[in-house]
């Protein structure tokens, strides 16, 4: 059966769970886990620094580190994670009819997204635009110099739709070549089909490393035609689950804020006397209680995966194979967006 | 059982087989209707319940998103069910011309395996194990694959008179709409009308008295002529829209896309291979006693073939070729695959911009399934067209 078949079947079987299951669904997802032993995470197919499975069939990258936090906070243990790759058209419909509880997978959280779709944008894990990338020799310095080209894009992504709205705009009559498969598009734009590949900025530095014989004769423009701000979501009618992922996010950003790093959290929670880390790690006032958690999971969480800044380095910053600079990313005192809600 | 009475005759009642064959059938069809009914009704109530919006309401929506080609022009301002009406000709598109193609190549590949000239059997042979016996999303992605990486880049695309090939396709002349033009169209439809009042005159003659004449050359000349003169009449109009090379794309004049000569390409000899057994086991089906009548009558091979093989083939060969039409047309959803904007790569698109996935799959399948009926009716007309006639 092949992979495009796969995909039909997969979306009409959600269809199918859509039209059968069970319609009493919310406040049950932290209870299903915790029988189950296991969280079952969307994440993306195949997209190195965000979610790529290695050699090894282990997964990792900054969506699936999301996923494992979560794990290690309300299971106690970052590997009980079942990772479900998902293409863009699959994505929400898997989450929708509770094939996974949780979807980490570069997603765009939009108006529409968060209203329409019975789903819940969670916090911001990457702030990312739309971007372009294009072959060098083509000298193409700026996206306003696409009159008339033609540019490969995938489909299911919000990308397609500011593609069109930046065209108009600008009034350049870009022409779009639309595949299922981003595999399918990469290969189209690095065939010479199209005179640049258009996704999210961060996708491009990805796809560019993987897709690539040569990745220094691609140039990805500087311009950014969108705001993408990217992040987990999750199903709505689940307050208490909304919660939880909301608020391990959030403690992975404060926790940089803070400096608990993963190789300090266990002397820090004997040695630390700021009431802010002691709320964090469980040894001052029971933050875990209020979520329907115990006292150590956010300290469980971070020594995981580390905060929120190790995750960013480790995955997808300037030290890792994709070299994307911290940027808007760093914590709103140093000059970037990310700023925690305290935890207290 | 055979000395009863037949049960048109025999007395209404409560047991009659009439009456229960009545009630199993009102039975089953209540519970079909139930079992829909239940599936409709809790998918709406599940997606209630989930916040999901549902309806079709977003049909007259602004669509918001650019199609690549299209044979009207569309503008992303435009609503959804312009854009999927798009997506639904783009299809009718590559399905008509496929079908089309995909009959003439196959019904040539199929009479060749009756040739007489060993090598021309072989190849006929050959094409017909080799292209079956691959699965067709493969001869796509070959085909876009040769398109794509084989061609050279748009900037020293290959010039062919006023042709132009590249990565981005087939560039070719198409002349402009001027009002002369009309004349020559309007000689065209008078040129049909003539050589069809021409066929009638010279069968009827051809049954009178015996005497042949052309029934193919001579209406095609026909139809030349007159469109010729409506031509010269309208003042020869001769803009011709030439496609020129700019600097990053060959403006200008008529253009196919890779991805619609890769589906075009894949799908016509994918399913010529079919169409070229179905041909041959129609040809195979006819005695040869006929053929040798017919060389005995002093017809030639050509006139054999198309005078007594072919019309009695083609009772046999109609109703597989239904099904290759609509496995063609069928097989066309796998544009996708390789970025042909098809009524499915539309509804794609739409689900995720509005989320309707329920909705939009049903378009999908309501377009196939009135395709195919469509299909399916008119190969059945034709089908009861060719059939023996018993009198």
């Amino acid at each position: 059966m092949s992979r495009f078949t796969k995909q039909w079947l997969a979306a009409a079987l959600a269809a199918c769970g859509l039209m059968a299951a069970a319609p009493a669904m919310a406040g049950k997802t932290l209870d299903g886990i915790k029988s189950r032993g296991q969280l079952v995470c969307g994440v993306h197919t195949g997209l190195p620094g965000f979610s790529a499975a290695d050699s090894n069939g282990k997964w990792g990258g900054l969506d699936v580190d999301v996923c494992r936090a979560v794990a290690a906070a309300v299971l106690g243990d970052p590997e009980k994670v079942k990772y479900v790759p998902l293409t863009a058209q699959q994505r929400f419909t898997a989450l929708q009819s509770g094939e996974i509880d949780l979807l980490s997978r570069n997603t765009t959280l939009t108006l529409t997204r968060d209203a329409s779709l019975g789903l819940h944008g969670t916090v911001v894990t990457y702030y990312d635009g739309q971007g372009f990338i294009v072959h060098k020799k083509s000298n193409i310095k700026n996206p306003k110099q696409f009159k008339n080209q033609t540019v490969c894009v995938q489909s299911g992504t919000t990308t397609e739709k500011n593609l069109t709205d930046y065209s108009k705009a600008n009034n350049l009559n870009i022409k779009t070549v639309v595949f299922e498969k981003e595999e399918a598009a990469t290969a189209a734009y690095f065939a010479g089909r199209c005179i640049s590949y258009t996704t999210d900025a961060s996708g491009l530095a990805s796809i560019r490393n993987k897709g690539a014989t040569t990745p220094a004769d691609h140039v990805i423009l500087s311009e950014l035609v969108s705001k993408e701000p990217l992040g987990p979501m999750v199903r709505r009618g689940d307050d208490e689950w909304f919660a939880i992922v909301k608020w391990v996010i959030y403690g992975l950003i404060e926790a940089e804020e803070y400096d608990i790093t993963q190789a300090a959290v266990d002397q820090l929670k004997t040695s630390s006397q700021d009431p802010v880390v002691k709320r964090i790690l469980g040894t001052g006032e029971d933050t875990g209680k209020l979520l329907g958690l115990d006292k150590d999971w956010m300290a469980r969480a971070l020594k995981a995966t580390g905060h929120y800044g190790e995750i960013f380095e480790r995955n997808v910053g300037p030290k890792s194979a994709l070299g994307l600079p911290r940027g808007i990313n760093n914590q709103w005192n140093k000059g970037g967006l990310m700023y925690a809600i305290p935890i207290r | 059982m055979a000395t009863r009475s037949p049960p048109s005759k025999s007395p209404w009642s409560w047991r009659s087989r009439a009456f229960r064959g009545l009630v199993y059938q009102l039975v089953a069809f209540a519970v079909i209707a139930l079992v829909i009914w239940f599936l409709a009704s809790n998918t709406l109530h599940n997606m209630r319940v989930r916040g999901i919006q549902s309806g079709f309401d977003f049909l007259s929506q602004s669509a918001g998103f650019s199609i690549g080609e299209s044979l009207f022009a569309f503008d992303s301002a435009e609503s959804y069910w312009r854009a999927f009406l798009v997506g639904i000709v783009n299809t009718l598109r590559v399905a008509v011309a496929g079908i089309f193609l995909a009959t003439v190549l196959g019904t040539l590949v199929g009479v060749g395996r009756f040739s007489r000239n060993a090598l021309v059997r072989g190849l006929c042979a050959a094409y017909v194990e080799c292209f079956r016996n691959v699965p067709v999303l493969l001869h796509l992605l070959m085909w876009y694959l040769v398109l794509t990486e084989m061609l050279p880049s748009i900037q020293d695309a290959w010039k062919f008179g006023p042709f132009f090939l590249s990565k981005g396709g087939v560039n070719f002349p198409v002349p402009i709409w001027q009002a002369g033009q009309a004349w020559a169209a309007g000689g065209v439809v008078a040129g049909v009308v003539l050589a069809w009042l021409y066929r009638r005159w010279a069968l009827k003659r051809f049954e009178a008295t015996g005497i042949a004449a052309s029934m193919f050359w001579a209406p095609v000349a026909i139809v030349i002529a007159a469109g010729l003169l409506g031509w010269l009449a309208g003042g020869a109009p001769t803009l011709v829209d030439s496609p020129v090379k700019g600097e990053f794309a060959v403006e200008n004049g008529g253009a196919l896309t890779p991805e619609f000569l890769a589906l075009l390409i894949g799908l016509t000899t994918y399913t010529a291979s079919f169409i070229a057994e179905v041909v041959r086991s129609g040809i195979a089906s006819v005695p040869a006693g006929q053929s040798e009548a017919a060389a005995a009558l002093g017809l030639d091979r050509g006139l054999d073939i198309r005078l007594v093989m072919m019309p009695q083939a083609l009772r046999v060969v109609i109703p597989p070729m239904t099904n290759q039409y609509l496995n063609l047309t069928k097989n066309s959803s796998l544009a996708v695959a390789i970025g042909y904007p098809d009524v499915v790569s539309i509804a794609n698109t739409a689900m995720n911009q509005t989320g309707r996935a329920v909705e939009c799959i049903a378009i999908v399948m309501a377009v196939y399934l009135t395709l195919s009926l469509l299909t399916s009716a008119f190969m059945n007309w034709y089908n009861a067209r060719v059939a023996i006639k018993e009198r």
